[in-house]
């Protein structure tokens, strides 16, 4: 059993949670992630690592309300415990060497977008961070990346915070400004990362694309993660979760993503009576 | 007077109709009168050309002599002596290839159930035995077990009777393996996997859930820092293959693995459940072994129409017997010789149909089997909601890559030197499939148990 150390909604939807796993955290490092189960019966969800602390032993996760575990997860509270823990998984993020890098962030994809982002940003590294969300109730980790940056954009749907428009017209006028990039790094929805990866191949900046595919085990085991790269297959678990963006088949992995979805909405509502009840 | 009789007295199965819509066992065993009476049919020949068929030479006319007397719990004692897990050997065994493959009454009849009988004991012991097991006196050594299948089951049970303190580390939320994540419930109940693992607790096993050895701890670092004097890997062929064709990557295409482990480990056959599976009305299963059977039944469980598409023929498949026998009579149809080439699918990216092409058999290959090759102009096609690829697996690199000095063959087994299991590196030793490639629970079982002598022999020969 791990324990909730911490819990903190960030805004009315995404929740973080820091757990006390101290195996985990000795070795997580950014762009790796954990599986875990919330009770005895649950289903074995990925997260990405959101942050680690190793001294204290504990990991922070950052997820969005989606599902039904992600319901259930939500409705736990700290001195609250996970059935199942397990990591880090999946390979981390290669910043040897990268000097200068452009962080295009989506949604609670931020999550994941900000150990690197503070990673790059520890090693020197001269960080830009494009961070977009639908509107200001949705905003999530401002301050740390402003912090960690040395240029943060924000950008809304509707322009309820920052400037109005999606992350690629901000990363656009970036990459038309003159900045050079080693390398792009975006984190989001896949849609998001599509386009953003269409966008830099437009402009030969190399592109890192981090996948969040359905996932069993995360040790290589089902294959059901299993991705098109550049004409092959690849599992998320085990070869990634980071691929190269220009690469990456994102239609097929789009329409991978909706295998259970009449499932999970269906469980999601049950879910969500059940614990409607229980308010009662 | 022995039993003449050419057959084997028969097990008492659930009715095919009515199993092939629940996942209760389906083989219900024998009644101690039926053991008896089949344990009369073994001849106590001189020879014992069982025994020589068992990976773990097991004393079988022994037990089967004591079954024979209705000495039950003597029969346990016997097999215990070779076997570390006889109620699930007696569910899974080939034993057509093995022991009962070498019975002198298969000569001129159906030889003696070996394995029906094996089972009976087993589960006769573990419904009535009231002795608890002991937990032996630690003799200070520590040593750890990757994986807590089949191998890293047997090799920790062995070291723990020898009084070795033995932590086991499973990378699932469950320990037992392919036992959970991939037999099915009908065909070996996951009380009986429980029972076993929780005899190793009692003596004094350690089973460290949620820890992937390669990425949680190395095998360096539990020598290194955590003090094990020795490793044992046993941590299976987990790696699924596919075949490269087109249409692979549709919703709908799964590899066994995965389609076993919702349906096993994380219990989608239940209405409750909390993990999803496709709801498949028609699937294609492709391949012939064990694993391809427990696919298909399970999808027919699910209510499916199911087809094995299999190469060779029906003389050529490798799956047990009986596990042949119990699809075909649950309704599984066998479409042998035949090849996919294609997975077909709509604009929304879901499974339609698989194209395959007739095969015929040509020279032996290398596998000693006749090659199929295609048959030119026989294509046709199937419509499916569902392919599960059983093609077999290969050994999991995330081991290998972090271990230093952990040599492997280039399909990524790792290399062993001898019987023993030692590896290339010093103090680690391997067995079970994470050695051969996918193979049998007894093959790894018996890896297991000569790597935990081996261990033994290494830390304690001196002080004997």
């Amino acid at each position: 059993m791990f324990d909730i150390m911490k819990k903190e909604m960030l805004n009315p939807t995404v929740c973080l949670m820091e757990i006390r796993a101290p195996l985990v955290a000795k070795k997580a490092e950014p762009g790796q992630f954990i599986i875990l189960r919330v009770d005895e019966e649950g289903e074995r969800i990925p997260l990405t690592v959101a942050d680690y602390d190793r001294e204290k032993g504990t990991i922070t996760i950052i997820f969005q309300v989606v599902g039904a575990t992600t319901e259930k997860l939500g409705h736990l509270q700290q001195g609250d415990k996970l059935h199942d823990f397990v990591g880090p998984l999946g390979r981390a993020t290669k910043t040897e060497g990268l000097k200068r890098v452009a962080v295009v962030a989506g949604g609670v994809g931020c999550a994941i977008a900000y150990p690197v982002t503070k990673k790059l940003h520890a090693q020197g590294c001269e960080v830009h961070v494009v961070a977009g969300f639908r509107s200001k109730d949705l905003v999530i980790l401002g301050d740390e990346f402003a912090k960690n940056s040395s240029e943060y954009i924000l950008m809304t749907d509707d322009g309820s915070a920052g400037e109005k428009g999606l992350v690629t017209e901000a990363l656009k006028r970036l990459l038309d400004s003159g900045d050079k990039y080693d390398e792009v790094i975006a984190i989001g929805p896949l849609v998001m990362m599509k386009f953003v990866s269409k966008l830099t191949k437009e402009y030969s900046v190399k592109t890192i694309v981090s996948m969040n595919p359905i996932m069993i085990d995360g040790t290589g085991m089902c294959g059901g993660c299993r991705l098109s790269v550049g004409g092959e297959t690849k599992f998320a678990c085990v070869d990634g979760p980071e691929f190269d963006g220009h690469l990456v088949d994102f239609d097929e992995a789009i329409e991978r993503n909706t295998m259970y979805r009449d499932f999970e909405s269906q469980a999601r509502d049950k879910a969500c009576r059940l614990f409607g009840q229980e308010v009662k | 007077m022995p039993n003449m009789s050419k057959n084997k007295t028969p097990m008492p199965e659930q009715n095919p109709e009515v199993r092939s819509k629940n996942f209760k066992e389906v083989s219900l065993g024998y009644t101690p009168e039926q053991a008896i009476e089949e344990a009369g049919r073994c001849l106590n020949c001189k020879n014992k050309p069982c025994v020589g068929g068992c990976p773990v030479k097991v004393y079988i006319p022994d037990f089967i002599a004591e079954v024979a007397k209705g000495e039950f719990e003597n029969a346990y004692k016997i097999i215990s002596k070779s076997s570390s897990l006889p109620a699930v050997c007696g569910r899974v065994c080939p034993q057509e290839n093995q022991c009962e493959g070498k019975c002198v009454r298969g000569i001129k009849g159906e030889p003696v159930a070996i394995g029906r009988l094996e089972r009976f004991v087993a589960d006769y012991h573990n419904a009535n035995s009231t002795e608890k097991p002991v937990k032996p006196e630690s003799n200070g050594h520590k040593v750890a077990v990757v994986g807590s299948g089949p191998a890293g089951l047997a090799c920790a049970g062995d070291l723990a009777k020898k009084g070795y303190e033995v932590t086991v580390f499973e990378a699932l939320h469950t320990a037992g393996g392919v036992l959970v994540y991939g037999i099915p419930e009908f065909r070996l109940p996951k009380a009986i996997v429980q029972k076993e693992i929780d005899g190793l607790k009692e003596i004094g096993v350690e089973i460290k859930t949620n820890i992937v050895i390669g990425k949680t701890l190395s095998i360096d670092e539990l020598i290194d820092d955590y003090g094990f004097e020795s490793v044992f890997i046993g941590s299976g062929a987990g790696l699924p293959k596919f075949m490269g064709i087109h249409g692979e990557n549709l919703k709908g295409v799964y590899s066994a693995n995965e389609f076993l482990t919702r349906m096993n480990l994380m219990k989608a056959y239940k209405n409750n459940g909390e993990t999803p599976v496709e709801h498949t009305l028609r699937a294609a299963v492709i391949g012939g072994g064990n694993v391809a059977m427990d696919a298909a039944r399970c999808a027919r469980r699910l209510g499916a129409q199911v087809d094995i598409i299999y190469r060779r023929s029906m003389e050529e498949l490798p799956a047990r017997r009986e596990e042949v026998h119990h699809a075909m009579e649950e309704g599984i149809n066998f479409r042998t010789l035949t090849n996919p080439v294609e997975i077909m699918g709509d604009e929304n990216g879901n499974v339609t149909g698989i194209k395959c092409v007739m095969m015929e058999l040509g020279e032996p290959d290398a596998s000693g089997r006749r090659r199929p090759i295609a048959v030119d102009g026989s294509g046709f096609s199937i419509d499916v909601d569902c392919v599960i690829m059983a093609l077999g697996t290969s050994p999991n690199p995330l081991i290998k890559a972090t271990t230093p000095g952990l040599e492997t063959k280039p399909w990524g087994g790792i290399i062993t030197y001898d019987e023993t299991g030692h590896t290339s590196k010093d103090k680690v030793y391997a067995g079970g499939d994470a050695v051969t490639g996918a193979a049998t629970v007894i093959l790894a079982m018996g890896a297991g148990k000569n790597a935990a002598e081996a261990i033994d022999e290494a830390i304690m020969g001196g002080n004997k």
